[in-house]
């Protein structure tokens, strides 16, 4: 099982969302996770999926997400080629104990408190989600509250856009 | 000029060139009807007995000649009950354009009387939908759902308007019917590898589907065959595709396929394969199908390669230009052991045959009443069925004269298609149409007995009565050890009463004598016809793969003690 990272720009048109959603529920995609917001361009959204999955899973992804008609460009984002970020919104204990802790942690990992009350602090962390996986780990022995992850936004490195992408399409070889 | 919407839809209808819709009328279209009546001497209307028929003639409409089949419903129930009719459309590859009515805009979301959220029903199983809440968007919406439909790989499109869109006035200017989105020729390299593939090949065998035959291509696909000696053998949707008079072509292979047909495929070390999609029921055991056979697979849709099968080349593009291409670059050759080796294939399934034919003594059995039915069947004829075993009958056993000839449900399966579908194809071609049909799947849609009256649409029915569900008895015979669970049909119904009820004509034949008495009195007569034909609840559909078992476990034979 791999990660991928899928960049997918759609018609900003009403239920676009509910159209690429609705065809992963029917072909069996289990995706990770889904981010979906404004580009440079009115006329697009761009949709961020992160899939765990093989070879097969990603590439009948793809092909089914590109049959769409309001999809105008899929992508594989490659791990040694995206910058990928996410936010997390972590809520914690917070007592005498281990307050230094935590504070510690959190500026380890270039975190912000964003609220504080006697017994909880609310922590906000951007980053590489590995990053935030390994925060959240750390955070558990302290009692975590509440918490929420936005899902990652991804773009390519370099002055090139995915819309400009040549996509290859034609023949595909295997075996 | 200035138009209401319910005008311009029925304007756009024209201009793509639209002559017949099948459709029911209802609250949220009185408004599509009234400009219907307005136009009825440019566009006939079908009014079926549930819109579920009128889905399913739209369907056999487009399956007879290829063009886009328009029905028309109301919101609500009026649209679900189209549902069925869209899916059957969707896993077949059927262009289809259904039109729904729906409650005013002012009332969407309000669960209003008759209100259902039918673009969100239908997302999965179309290839495309709209609703359209503006009126200036109405035309264009429609034009568009036509392209998409037929364009590529075809599928069915559903445009919902909102009443007070149908009511509004916008302006309109007619337009010329939409030309098909045209797909990307093949590369040059592809070709190339393709034709190494073909000129190193010593079995070819052409595998060819629903894809090939939408695109009429079975005199291009004979061309090739005598060319490169290869056999041809094709997917349930591949019937009649090549005409049953090619030497080389051995018929449908897959679960109930020929046994020459499907032998002939595992022999192969080449499939090449023109729109198909590998389905479960073509290739039995994926895990097992194929495994050192090298595949090719021509196709318009990128997502059906690789997605069932892996595929030595995949060419994704205009599939008749990166056919003829690499029918042209491929060297003229005899493969003599191949030839010889497909020919003692055919001789094992005659032999296969004529030892049936001797097992079945007196009884009626499916394959007499095919040889009936294509010794007096008129040039030209469709045949449609419903689903079950005298679907897969009527696919072992038919012959077809010329393309488009087999109308029937493939991917989804659908009892109750046929008759709808039937009388679609035949108000689409006015050539002889005959209904195969069974006793459970035609319980399913009957009603439509009375629209192919009313309109005097001369459908002849081969009801294959055998009391039972016979598909799944046979399943529960072999592998639930006879526990026949609701599949025996304690029913009462006189079809030949029936039938007359309607107003159509009924008749009974219960050996195979009269059955040809009344299949020859039948297609003369132009009437829609009942033929109640009885026959024994325990024959088999032969060769079957069992479920799980691939061409290695092909049942050809069932032992008189499993009966």
């Amino acid at each position: 099982m791999n990660k991928f990272v899928i960049a997918v720009y759609v018609e900003n048109k009403f239920g676009v969302l509910t159209r690429v959603t609705s065809m992963f529920t029917r072909r069996g995609f289990n995706i990770d996770a889904l981010t979906v917001g404004e580009t440079e361009s009115p006329e697009y959204s761009r949709i961020t999926i992160c899939l765990s999955g093989d070879g097969y899973a990603k590439e009948q992804l793809i092909n089914q997400l590109r049959k769409l008609f309001n999809v105008k460009k899929v992508e594989v984002l490659e791990e040694n080629e995206a910058i990928k970020r996410e936010l997390a919104l972590v809520k914690i204990k917070n007592n005498k104990e281990t307050r230094g802790d935590v504070l510690s942690a959190v500026e380890v990992y270039r975190a912000k408190v964003i609220d504080y009350t006697l017994d909880e602090m609310c922590v906000e962390i951007t980053g590489d989600p590995s990053k935030i996986d390994a925060f959240i780990k750390l955070m558990i022995p302290y009692g975590i509250i509440e918490m929420c992850r936005t899902g990652i936004v991804a773009l390519e490195r370099g002055s090139g856009t995915l819309l400009s992408k040549n996509t290859a399409t034609g023949v595909i070889k295997t075996r | 000029m200035k138009l209401t919407g319910a005008e311009i839809i029925i304007r756009t209808l024209i201009e793509q060139g639209t002559t017949d819709v099948f459709g029911y009328p209802g609250g949220q279209v009185i408004n599509i009807y009234d400009a219907l009546y307005k136009y009825q001497d440019e566009i006939n209307h079908i009014l079926t007995a549930h819109e579920q028929g009128a889905a399913h003639a739209a369907d056999g409409y487009s399956r007879a000649t290829g063009k886009v089949g328009v029905c028309i419903a109301t919101s609500g129930p009026g649209a679900t009950n189209l549902v069925t009719g869209i899916a059957t459309a969707m896993l077949d590859s059927i262009p289809m354009v259904a039109i729904t009515g729906n409650v005013p805009c002012s009332l969407i979301g309000k669960d209003s009387f008759q209100e259902i959220d039918i673009t969100g029903i239908t997302l999965p199983i179309t290839k495309h939908n709209y609703f359209v809440n503006k009126i200036e968007d109405l035309a264009d919406s429609i034009r568009e759902a036509f392209q998409i439909a037929k364009s590529g790989r075809p599928g069915p499109v559903l445009v919902d308007v909102p009443k007070d869109v149908q009511v509004a006035t916008y302006e309109y200017e007619p337009q010329p019917a939409v030309p098909k989105i045209p797909l990307p020729k093949a590369d040059e390299e592809s070709i190339d590898e393709a034709v190494k593939l073909i000129n190193e090949s010593k079995r070819p065998y052409i595998y060819i589907g629903g894809g090939a035959a939408g695109l009429g291509m079975g005199q291009e696909i004979i061309n090739f065959a005598e060319k490169i000696d290869a056999c041809i053998g094709c997917t349930f949707m591949g019937l009649s595709a090549v005409p049953d008079n090619c030497d080389r072509f051995l018929g449908m292979q897959g679960m109930h396929g020929h046994f020459a047909s499907s032998m002939a495929q595992k022999e192969a070390d080449l499939i090449i394969g023109v729109g198909v999609r590998f389905s479960d029921r073509a290739t039995g055991n994926v895990a097992k199908f194929a495994k050192t056979t090298k595949i090719i697979q021509l196709d318009p849709d990128f997502a059906e390669i690789n997605k069932n099968v892996n595929v030595d080349l995949g060419i994704i593009a205009d599939v008749r230009d990166a056919f003829l291409r690499i029918a042209e670059k491929c060297d003229a050759r005899k493969n003599i052991s191949w030839e010889k080796a497909v020919m003692e294939l055919k001789e094992k399934e005659e032999a296969i045959a004529q030892r049936a034919a001797q097992m079945a003594g007196d009884r009626m059995t499916p394959k007499m009443i095919f040889d009936v039915i294509n010794e007096n069947k008129l040039p030209h004829t469709i045949i449609t069925t419903d689903v079950g075993q005298h679907q897969m009958w009527a696919a072992q056993y038919s012959k077809f004269d010329t393309t488009r000839r087999f109308v029937s449900s493939g991917g989804l399966g659908t009892m109750g298609f046929g008759l709808g579908a039937a009388m679609g194809a035949l108000v689409a071609t006015n050539d002889p149409t005959i209904l195969i049909t069974g006793d459970g799947s035609f319980g399913m849609n009957l009603n439509e007995l009375a629209t192919a009256v009313t309109y005097n649409i001369p459908v002849v029915i081969v009801l294959m009565n055998n009391g039972v569900l016979g598909m799944v008895r046979q399943w529960q015979n072999l592998f639930f050890q006879k526990r026949f669970s609701n599949t025996v049909l304690q029913r009462r119904t006189d079809f030949v009463k029936l039938a007359e009820a309607f107003g159509a004509v009924g008749m009974k034949a219960d050996t195979i004598d009269q059955f040809e008495d009344a299949f020859k009195k039948a297609i003369t007569l132009g009437r829609p016809v009942v033929i109640d034909t009885l026959i024994d609840k325990d024959e088999f559909v032969l060769p079957m793969l069992p479920p799980g078992g691939s061409i290695d476990d092909i049942i050809v034979k069932i032992e008189e003690d499993k009966k």
